[in-house]
């Protein structure tokens, strides 16, 4: 733990990076866990109608991605740059992933050659598995720790690639991919009717039952393991109330899937992804990095990987203008396209 | 070369071939926006199915266009991380809010609101649509004035000053407003959008001259080729203006770009202006080439002998790459100076009535577009290659801004596995761009009876 006090603007940009990223793996996490399902989906009619259930959102919901890196090489520059050099191949693999997505989204149904269409919807499912993963894979270093080496006084990663796949990043990323399965196959449930329906309502029980078992493996792996992201829970009881609150959320998707009650399933699991992220995002405050060799001097925290105080103040206006803003045309557009999702002549 | 130093190299070409990918997308869509305003809302005014025929076809364009932009461009954002880690760490501060208000003001609106331009045609009433179409102009426009922001801090730094954190330099904030409008960020901004409007409009121009060639949707032809007409001739002009601003603006804080753009060696002279030439770096002078003398310095200060310090004034280390700033320079003036005959000569024939008929002016027309697309990567080049060996004007030099964590082998990598996605990229965005002009924009009175099924259609649903 760092001694000094921690000034009240480094932790509301620790939480409002945290909430972006929220925003994230919310949105664009069904955007993935539809991808992940895609090749599920038989005939064409139908994986047409899955890329066009996310067709007018996706890349808004990618936006929170590119804020939120936005955010963090503005606020905690130090962070930004030691994760993004450190984890190069990693982001890289990631930044290939959404690529391939978007021009797969894009291109899709442009043709109606069935070995394009073939194609396309492979290179969908892959990338989108490989972006849930490497999601799940960075979150689940960044609970581990990862050893910070100073470097003419900057903190590197020295490690390779392989350092980062070591099994409970992994097992975090399997489960973020049993994770995006669910929420993606519940954000079809809502959005599609008849046959594709019925499909999705099975993908979402089994996904829900591969994520309950990854979840059990990864909370007993970090219980036994990461001392260090369950200590303040200890120390701080009420703060339980984020996993019971998780467990009960998690708990709820089956139970509306029973009663066909499918916004409130939706709901259900996008409330999951949130309370998960507040989950880590308080067991790994006040670190960014926490580096398990010489934690005390090696670690980049809210403080030491911080931007200027007039930085992080011209950051808060620009974001308390700013995200209202987000917010309002976010819902809107959602508004405009509720509904069952139907094929028209501008769709994918 | 050690491998601090290759991995600097790499990221540098990776860097350039990203940068070239992405910057063919934004600058035309900037372009396209304005005109989907003025088509929209000539449909909105005159209710003529024409304009909302074009409306549809160039918004699905701009779709194709945006898909691209965001997939080369988050690419853009992780890459200071990535590869540019002390440069992250020593410019974050400042350079990072302007980037963080580009996501939140820029991004947000012009993706929130696409989605409703691209599939809202039959879902809110055309005025919404129109004010979704608004939006996604503006937010296109904003996003390019946080990005030029950003860039021209490192041209010319202002409001900040260089303080201790934890054992390394590094530039704060001190005036944020100073930091918005450093002294090259209004001429930068005014010029990258005149660049963006041309680029757009002789993209218009292009598809439209070749519907004409083809005699294939002739009145969509000439409707369109008009307003792109009216726009080009406009953005030509001011983009000399923005430009001429631009260069005096570098001649006052980055002399020995502006010496490297001219190749003007001599330390203390009156400058011209070279048409075109060779610059003879050994020798300290230009080859073949045809000079305007003291243009430059007539440009600079309104009279041909005032002085213009040269390359000789300062040490060679600190000269950017002359040849190349040079040509690419050069190379973008005359493109430049070439579309503003082609606008208004254009302009001329249309006032004549005889716009239409010449075969020869529709096909110089349909490959023009190249031309603005062409001459604002050059112009980009030489900007950035002039401000080297800095990459933060007299604060950073680009060989000590690199990621020590990257070695130059993950580079390679990576840089490989872009050009090869890159490559398939273009040839796919040029092969569906082809397969959308040929397809070509719906029939207006099909456009207009899917619209009324469509208004029936939500009727019943409410």
């Amino acid at each position: 733990m760092i001694a000094e006090a921690v000034p009240l603007l480094n932790v509301t940009w620790y939480v409002l990076i945290m909430i972006l990223l929220a925003g994230y793996v919310v949105l664009d996490g069904f955007d993935l866990g539809v991808g992940s399902l895609h090749l599920f989906a038989r005939g064409d009619r139908n994986r047409r109608l899955m890329l066009n259930t996310i067709g007018p959102v996706w890349d808004g919901n990618e936006v929170w991605l590119v804020t939120a890196g936005g955010a963090l090489f503005a606020m905690f520059p130090e962070m930004y740059a030691t994760a993004f050099s450190g984890f190069y191949l990693a982001f890289m693999l990631l930044l290939f992933a959404l690529i391939f997505r978007a021009v797969a989204i894009e291109f899709r149904s442009k043709r109606e050659s069935g070995a394009w269409r073939g194609t396309w919807d492979f290179l969908f499912f892959l990338s989108s598995v490989l972006g849930a993963l490497l999601v799940g894979v960075a979150l689940g270093n960044l609970a581990w720790g990862v050893p910070l080496t100073r470097v003419d006084g900057k903190l590197e990663m020295l490690g390779s690639l392989g350092d980062l796949l070591h099994p409970y990043p992994l097992l975090v990323g399997v489960t973020g991919v049993a994770l995006f399965m669910m929420h993606g196959a519940m954000f079809v449930v809502v959005k599609t009717e008849g046959d594709l329906q019925e499909q999705a309502r099975d993908w979402a029980r089994n996904a829900t039952i591969f994520f309950a078992l990854c979840y059990v493996i990864t909370t007993m792996a970090t219980l036994l393991w990461v001392d260090r992201m369950t200590a303040v829970f200890r120390e701080n009881p009420y703060l339980m109330a984020i996993p019971l609150l998780n467990l009960m959320a998690i708990a709820n998707v089956p139970r509306t899937l029973y009663h066909k009650k499918d916004l409130e399933g939706f709901l259900s699991s996008a409330a999951a992804i949130v309370l998960l992220m507040a989950l880590f995002a308080v067991g790994t405050y006040p670190y960014l990095i926490y580096s398990p060799v010489d934690p005390a001097t090696n670690s980049l925290t809210v403080i030491n990987a911080a931007s200027s105080k007039l930085t992080l103040w011209i950051g808060f206006i620009i974001a308390m203008i700013g995200m209202p803003l987000v917010i309002s045309y976010t819902f809107s557009v959602y508004w405009v396209f509720r509904g069952k999702v139907r094929l028209e002549s501008t769709s994918y | 070369m050690d491998d601090a130093a290759l991995s600097v190299l790499l990221s540098r070409i990776q860097f350039a071939v990203t940068i070239s990918f992405h910057y063919i997308f934004p600058p035309l869509n900037i372009g396209l926006g304005l005109l989907l305003v003025a088509m929209e809302g000539f449909w909105i005014k005159t209710g003529k199915p024409v304009y909302k025929q074009m409306a549809r076809f160039w918004a699905l364009v701009f779709g194709l266009m945006f898909a691209l932009g965001v997939a080369s461009g988050l690419v853009m954002e992780f890459q200071f991380g990535t590869n540019w880690s002390n440069y992250s760490r020593f410019v974050g501060d400042v350079f990072g809010s302007a980037l963080a208000a580009e996501g939140i003001f820029a991004f947000f609106l012009e993706s929130g609101f696409l989605g409703l331009v691209l599939f809202g045609w039959d879902r809110v009433r055309p005025k919404v649509h129109y004010f979704a179409t608004i939006m996604v102009a503006l937010g296109a426009h904003f996003s390019a004035i946080w990005i030029v922001v950003a860039n021209s801090w490192q041209q010319t730094p202002a409001g900040y000053r260089l303080v201790e954190h934890d054992g390394v330099t590094r530039a704060e904030v001190t005036d944020f407003w100073q930091v918005v409008f450093n002294p090259s960020s209004l001429d930068r901004i005014s010029h990258v959008f005149s660049a963006a409007w041309l680029a757009g409009a002789f993209l218009v121009l292009s598809v439209c001259a070749y519907y004409l060639l083809r005699n294939r949707h002739v009145e969509f032809a000439k409707e369109g080729m008009k307003i792109a007409l009216v726009v080009a001739a406009g953005a030509s002009l001011l983009q000399l203006a923005t430009g001429h601003k631009s260069g005096v603006t570098v001649a006052k804080y980055q002399p020995v770009k502006l010496a490297a753009f001219e190749a003007h060696f001599e330390a203390d002279a009156p400058a011209g202006l070279w048409l075109f030439g060779i610059p003879n770096i050994e020798d300290r002078r230009v080859d073949y080439g045809i000079q305007i003398p003291g243009m430059l310095s007539f440009l600079v200060d309104g009279a041909t002998s005032t002085k213009i310090p040269g390359l000789l004034a300062f040490d060679p280390s600190e000269w950017p790459p002359v040849q190349a700033v040079f040509q690419t320079y050069h190379a973008m003036v005359g493109i430049g100076m070439t579309l503003i005959a082609l606008s208004w000569g254009g302009v001329l024939l249309w006032w004549r009535g005889t716009l239409f008929n010449h075969r020869w002016l529709l096909w110089v027309f349909v490959f023009a577009v190249l031309g603005p697309v062409l001459a604002n990567h050059l112009g980009w080049f030489s900007a950035e290659l002039g401000r080297q060996p800095w990459v933060v004007w007299g604060l950073l030099k680009t060989a000590d801004a690199g990621s020590p964590a990257v070695p130059a082998q993950s580079v390679w990598i990576s840089l490989i596995g872009f050009i090869l996605i890159y490559a398939l990229l273009f040839a796919l965005f040029i092969y569906l761009l082809n397969e959308k002009i040929q397809h070509g924009p719906g029939e207006p009175a099909a456009a207009e009876q899917e619209q009324k099924a469509g208004i029936s259609k939500e009727g019943h649903r409410a």
